[in-house]
């Protein structure tokens, strides 16, 4: 019993990791992409289409990823290039993506999809109860660790990472030191794309092996608050998702067993429980400070 | 003064005798348009190995546009630039710093957010391991007598520390010509001579330093030469060691300055109109400063003024005086009327009036007319501008009109929106749509901050009027010649300590240096 809950606890909080790890990255370098929950639902669509047509699991991932990163691609260009405002762009984004995933998806509606295999690794697998918890999932919850691990080595112990931290941090001076702040940008942008992408093939190819018109139901959303609240610490971020992956399980284990309490309060409960955790984290204002980039959101136009 | 104005012919031939073989850096006929401004109109500059060459000139002369051309952060629209006789094109800050140009910033390019050592790193282009590179930065940094430590964030130190950085940065490029804008505006005069220990090291070892100052006493203590632009164009070229800052000053304006004194009318002392009594606050954040024990009396008909160095909490006296930051009652006293706890349009009522540091976002809002500005900050003191909730347009118009003529605000057209004014014609908005008042208390911080002298002169002038007409005024200024010319009363911010205001006649620079570099502090712990 316990396992299963476990299993269902990394499979609940994947999704947000994977998304929010690549926002991180995004807003690391200063570009706030609210397009999320677009990006990802545009990925969880594409994902299911191509592994249904084709058949092949691994052509579904990458065609999600490139689904998220052209989303991602469109909103770089408008907000970096043309230099429209980031917030009303991102909103855009996601009504474009939930919009044009339900046009894409029309057709699969209702089509049994084809679930990932989960890969077995050899000898870790064996170990009674870690085993089957850790070593015995799919592919994409591997990526996903390797992602947190990857991401917080770049940012901070290489130097591209202290480029693109500085370039959030004042890209009037990254400027004047000669490095280019929209190419950098760019290249962010379009790598958090490719995870939301990710993330959302993971909903439809791993989470539930279907297509359900608004699938992402707000996880993307989610991701971005735990951004937000994880102070843009990557480590944090797996706090977070795996927090509100817990207590989303949880609950609904609860509401199996019925108890006295109302429904509507059990379900809010996730959201209340990572609010909580993550502010009570975040309460060192200094360190918080430091790790916000402090140009998030604001728009650069060189003086060239 | 009826100087004639040189033309760009006589500085070619300053130019051609000047460049030899020690020629570092030589700019010939450089151009940069932005728009319909000619902000660069074909200069000439040569610079030598080893000498420190002054760059002179009213606040849009084109100063910073030439450097920045010199840097590869613009690109020039005409003319061409010589690098050890040979024809270059710099086209971004790593070319410049692969030919050896180095710049400190006038506004510190640095981040904040992260150490010393990734600030460094970021400038550098092969900075190698991280701990060596902390190495280095201490060896370097101990050498020059400019100590750091590689591990300190940004944000925590004091900007004299932060000039530290850049300088130390600079130098780690190991650059044949460091470039360096305005680099003695925030320290003390203490630290001040060590940055000059530090340039005549630097010159008698064979690098040239482009020195763009507006401290003309400076100038004339440590450069060698200097090139004087006025509208984009070279002016005149000379020695400053043969001038005085009062003729290097009219050189840059083209006509002589007006100088204001406060020494020439005795002021009238008054009762006490404003008085602050053991203030204190907290941090508001981690990055702010809190005030300790603030007291000060402020009397009627004299002009106080508070140096410091920036980041001593000027910003949050500033505040706690005007009522953007509550206090206890008690502590901000105007005209015998407890009044820390009341908000600024109180105390406005009081007859007191505030004009911020940060003239464009604080002091005025950037997207609005003037004509609407001025309702923002007087709709209830009695000027008529709103009446029964009703903007009065024609009055604010009227009003607007006045204080365009009184106080000399340049405009292209009727009634722009602020952000359309330069920073000079602005600030004078700001100062003048307050004195317009004549407010019995006035508080201004930095009244003179980048504007030109011309309009600083009129600036101080009406401050000084002001307080001799009967009002209180406190200055909040980190310019010591702008402090002595008119305070009847010196104090000093350090650390959020101010120290005894005393009579301008008892201070001096060297007393007030130390009482910046943390005198203060150790006078407002013993008291």
């Amino acid at each position: 019993m316990f396992e299963a809950v476990l299993l269902t606890i990394i499979t609940a909080a994947t999704p947000l990791l994977i998304a929010a790890i690549g926002e991180l990255v995004v807003e690391r370098s200063g570009v706030l992409n609210l397009g999320v929950e677009g990006m990802m639902i545009m990925g969880a669509v594409v994902g299911f289409a191509v592994a249904n047509q084709t058949g092949s699991g691994t052509l579904g991932v990458i065609a999600a990823i490139a689904a998220g990163m052209a989303m991602s691609a469109l909103f770089g260009f408008l907000v970096l290039v043309l230099v429209t405002n980031q917030v009303a762009t991102g909103l855009a984004l996601t009504i474009l993506g939930i919009g044009f995933s339900g046009l894409i998806g029309e057709a699969f509606i209702g089509i049994p999809g084809l679930k990932l295999p989960d890969l077995y690794i050899p000898g870790l697998s064996d170990i009674p109860f870690i085993g089957p918890v850790f070593f015995q999932q799919d592919a994409l919850v591997y990526i996903s660790f390797a992602l947190v691990i990857a991401v917080a080595y770049f940012l901070f112990r290489t130097r591209l990472g202290l480029v693109l931290r500085s370039v959030g941090d004042n890209h009037g001076s990254a400027h004047a030191l000669g490095y280019s702040v929209i190419r950098i940008r760019f290249a962010a942008v379009l790598f958090g794309g490719a995870c939301a992408g990710l993330a959302g093939a993971y909903m439809s190819l791993a989470y539930t092996p279907q297509w359900v018109e608004n699938m992402t139901a707000g996880r993307g959303w989610i991701a971005l608050a735990l951004v937000v609240f994880s102070s843009w610490l990557p480590l944090r971020v797996v706090i977070g998702a795996y927090l509100f992956g817990a207590v989303s399980v949880l609950n609904l284990h609860a509401q199996a067993v019925e108890l006295d309490i109302p429904s509507q309060l059990l379900s809010s409960l996730p959201y209340l429980a990572t609010i909580l955790v993550l502010v009570l984290i975040s309460a060192n204002r200094r360190l918080t400070l430091v790790n916000t980039p402090a140009c998030l959101g604001k728009p650069f136009v060189p003086d060239r | 003064m009826a100087e004639t104005v040189t033309t760009t012919g006589d500085a070619n031939t300053g130019r051609q005798s000047r460049s030899g073989k020690d020629t570092l850096l030589d700019a010939r006929g450089l151009t940069k348009r932005f728009g319909d401004i000619l902000a660069n109109d074909r200069v000439d500059l040569v610079i030598n190995r080893g000498e420190i060459h002054a760059l002179l000139g009213e606040n849009g002369a084109g100063k910073s546009t030439l450097v920045k051309m010199f840097y590869g952060s613009l690109e020039p629209d005409g003319g061409e630039i010589l690098w050890q006789g040979h024809r270059v094109d710099i086209g971004n800050p790593a070319a410049a710093r692969d030919l050896g140009i180095g710049m400190v910033f006038q506004h510190f390019s640095l981040f904040e957010a992260l150490s010393v050592v990734e600030n460094i790193a970021l400038a550098l282009p092969n900075p190698g391991r991280m701990s060596d590179l902390s190495n280095r930065i201490q060896t370097v940094s101990r050498d020059y007598g400019l100590p750091l430590n590689p591990n300190d964030i940004v944000a925590d130190l004091p900007v004299g520390i932060r000039q530290r950085i850049e300088i130390v940065r600079c130098l780690l490029q190991e650059p044949q010509l460091i470039i360096m804008d305005e680099p003695t505006s925030v320290l003390t005069p203490q630290e001040a001579d060590l940055l000059f220990l530090t340039l005549e090291r630097l010159a008698k070892e064979g690098c040239a330093v482009l020195y763009i100052s507006h401290r003309l006493e400076e100038v004339k203590r440590i450069c060698h030469h200097a090139t004087i632009l006025r509208h984009g164009q070279v002016v005149r070229e000379c020695d400053p060691t043969k001038e005085t800052p009062a003729s290097l000053a009219s050189m840059m304006v083209g006509a002589d300055v007006a100088s204001v004194s406060a020494s020439s009318q005795k002021p009238v002392i008054g009762e006490t109109r404003l008085a602050l009594k053991n203030l204190s606050a907290k941090a508001a954040t981690p990055f702010a400063t809190a005030l300790n024990n603030i007291s000060l009396d402020l009397r009627a008909g004299e002009v106080v003024a508070i140096a410091g160095v920036a980041g001593n909490g000027q910003g949050e006296l500033f505040d706690a005086i005007s009522g953007e930051m509550p206090l206890a009652a008690d502590m901000v006293v105007l005209d015998g009327k407890p009044c820390g706890n009341r908000n600024i349009t109180w105390r406005r009522r009081q007859k007191a009036a505030f004009v911020p540091e940060e003239r464009l976002g604080h002091g005025a809002v950037p997207g609005m007319k003037l004509s609407q500005n001025i309702v923002l900050t007087r709709h209830s003191t009695g000027d008529k501008l709103v009446n029964a909730a009703f903007v009065s347009t024609a009055n604010a118009g009227k009003m607007e009109q006045r204080i365009k003529k009184t106080f000399d605000v340049r405009m292209s057209h009727d009634d722009p929106e602020a952000r359309s004014l330069s920073g000079g014609n602005l600030q004078k908005f700001v100062v003048g749509r307050e004195l317009d008042r004549k407010p019995g208390v006035l508080i201004v911080n930095q009244p003179t901050w980048g504007v030109d002298a011309g309009a600083a002169a009129l600036i101080r002038q009406a401050l000084i009027d002001l307080a001799r007409s009967g009002s209180a005024v406190l200055v909040i200024s980190q310019d010591l010649d702008e402090i002595f010319e008119i305070a009847d009363r010196i104090a000093v911010i350090s650390r959020g300590y101010l120290s005894e205001a005393e009579p301008t006649d008892n201070m001096n620079r060297e007393r007030v240096g130390l009482l910046m570099a943390g005198g203060a502090e150790a006078q407002g712990e013993v008291a």
